[in-house]
């Protein structure tokens, strides 16, 4: 679980059905354990109606099949999930509801995609499971690094060692790097493990 | 008084019947200038003074929120209800004083929506005449599905249709039409709104289905001015002003307590915007909840009421008012 800092840390909940017409579900790696877990509350036939798009990690794909939704289909990588998530929402109708599982940055580029097709960030169920690592955007050259679990962190574009804020952007599914030793470069404050 | 609602001293400019029903109001500034900037949705509380009693009513505007020189609103006569309608048919015309709010919001556009869905019933249609003005102006994408009683009855279906063509849909009762609502609701693009105004039944109707259809509620708007209703009298006791006042037959609650000198806040005066808000510290009988403010469970727990639409029925009520 993740705590609340400041207000525009997100908050993860636990995916509970919702009512609708289709169900699309978007995982990666523990995140399909969420799926598994839910399935337990869920009504009969529920997903028959759904569809799960998976990207792996771990040994959960044949847990997902076993719910034998309508479709199930493995990603290897969110970037290549990406144009065909972005046709799924644009053919969408009113009913489709979504539910986000696993990592922070698979939930945060799924909702930004989610927000640009028009649902609100309030209306989408999400889960975090698995790593606590963070999509994290460098406020001075704006490069994007994936994956960040220390503090400070380099950034992979311009090279500036970052403090890793709360401070989330949902428009840009990242949280912001800020410079930790702007005044003094040869600073080095000490690198922790601090987003396992 | 009325949080956030400075008055507006203005004159009526123009009184316009429209159908055997509806009757349409203008109202310019005294002083000639602009009336404040409003969005589609909003509503005004007039006041009318009939002789010695006060009536408040919020009527919703229904001209163009880009036109601010006139402020209209549209009035559906009722026969039976408390005559606020009554009063403004028979005794406004062109030329009389009045006094209204500040316009106040509380059945807004989301516009962050790909695309507005409508649903009027009856009277219900004149936020939505403001709001496809408003929506029209900036290339907004609308449909509205508008039920009438009989085409004679449509109030302004006849604008809309001209203004709008095939993006405004009409339904008329009388000749068994009806809104094919599952499949209206089934075919929408992801990202669509849903607004509906009207009787309380037809928006508990829409509701109830869009939420089952699975449409989150943040998508689901609704307005729906609950009339106060006339009752027998009741006492109650306002325990911080320390007076005991008497609710008369045809007054609401809220009057009863603005008439014994206390000034609650209050907006809408329709049981919706919940300013009004009042605990109960302790009761001897029945409430009347009439309200779409307080929750189910706050209504069973007989700790609040809504004074502008609720009554009471007992032995003694008394409230932190």
């Amino acid at each position: 679980m993740t705590a609340k800092t400041i207000i525009s840390r997100p908050v993860y909940g636990t995916l509970s059905p919702q009512p609708g017409k289709h169900h699309l579900f978007i995982a990666d790696a523990e995140g399909a354990l969420a799926i598994t877990d839910m399935a337990g509350k869920a009504p009969p036939g529920f997903f028959d109606g759904a569809e799960i798009v998976f990207i792996p990690g771990g040994k959960h794909i044949a847990a997902l099949e076993a719910l034998k939704p309508m479709q199930l289909h493995i990603a290897p990588s969110f970037a290549s999930l990406l144009p065909r998530l972005k046709q799924m929402l644009t053919n969408a109708h009113m009913g489709l509801r979504l539910y986000l599982a696993g990592t922070e940055g698979l939930i945060g580029q799924a909702m930004q995609v989610a927000l640009e097709a028009g649902i609100d960030h309030t209306s989408i169920e999400t889960e975090h499971r698995g790593s606590l690592a963070r999509r994290m955007q460098c406020v001075h050259c704006k490069g994007i690094t994936e994956n960040v679990t220390t503090q400070p962190a380099t950034c992979s574009h311009c090279g500036l060692l970052l403090l890793v804020r709360d401070h989330y952007s949902r428009r840009l599914a990242a949280f912001q790097g800020v410079c930790i030793n702007a005044e003094d470069r040869s600073e080095s404050p000490p690198i922790e493990e601090a987003f396992p | 008084m009325s949080t956030g609602t400075t008055k507006l001293d203005v004159v009526v400019s123009d009184v316009v019947p429209v159908n055997d029903l509806v009757t349409r109001f203008h109202f310019r500034r005294r002083d000639g200038e602009l009336l404040p900037t409003f969005s589609g949705g909003a509503h005004v509380v007039v006041e009318m003074r009939d002789g010695d009693r006060t009536r408040l009513n919020p009527y919703s505007l229904m001209g163009s929120p880009l036109d601010t020189r006139e402020y209209t609103i549209s009035i559906r006569r009722d026969d039976v209800g408390r005559g606020g309608s009554l009063f403004m048919h028979r005794q406004v015309k062109p030329g009389l004083e009045m006094v209204i709010s500040y316009p106040v919001n509380l059945f807004s556009l989301d516009l962050r929506a790909k695309k507005h869905l409508m649903l009027a019933g009856g009277i219900g249609i004149t936020p939505f005449m403001a709001q496809t003005s408003q929506l029209a102006a900036a290339g907004g994408n609308f449909e509205l599905h508008y039920t009438c009683r009989t085409a004679s009855l449509g109030t302004y279906a006849d604008v809309l249709q001209q203004r709008y063509g095939n993006r405004v849909r009409l339904y008329h009762d009388d000749r068994e039409e009806r809104i094919d609502l599952e499949r209206l609701l089934s075919s929408q693009p992801l990202g669509t709104h849903l607004y509906v105004c009207g009787p309380a039944g037809m928006i508990n109707w829409v509701r109830d289905r869009a939420a089952s259809l699975g449409w989150p509620p943040e998508t689901v708007h609704f307005e729906h001015f609950a009339a106060p209703q006339p009752g027998a009298p009741f006492d109650v006791t306002l325990a911080v002003s320390d007076k005991t006042i008497r609710v008369g037959e045809q007054q609401s609650l809220l009057e009863a307590i603005e008439a014994a000198g206390v000034d609650p806040p209050y907006l809408c005066r329709g049981g919706v915007c919940g300013q009004c808000e009042t605990n109960v510290i302790s009761f001897d009988g029945k409430f009347i909840h009439n309200d779409h403010w307080l929750s189910e469970e706050d209504h069973r727990s007989g700790c609040k009421i809504m004074p502008c639409v609720s009554r009471f029925e007992g032995k003694s009520l008394v409230l932190e008012r």
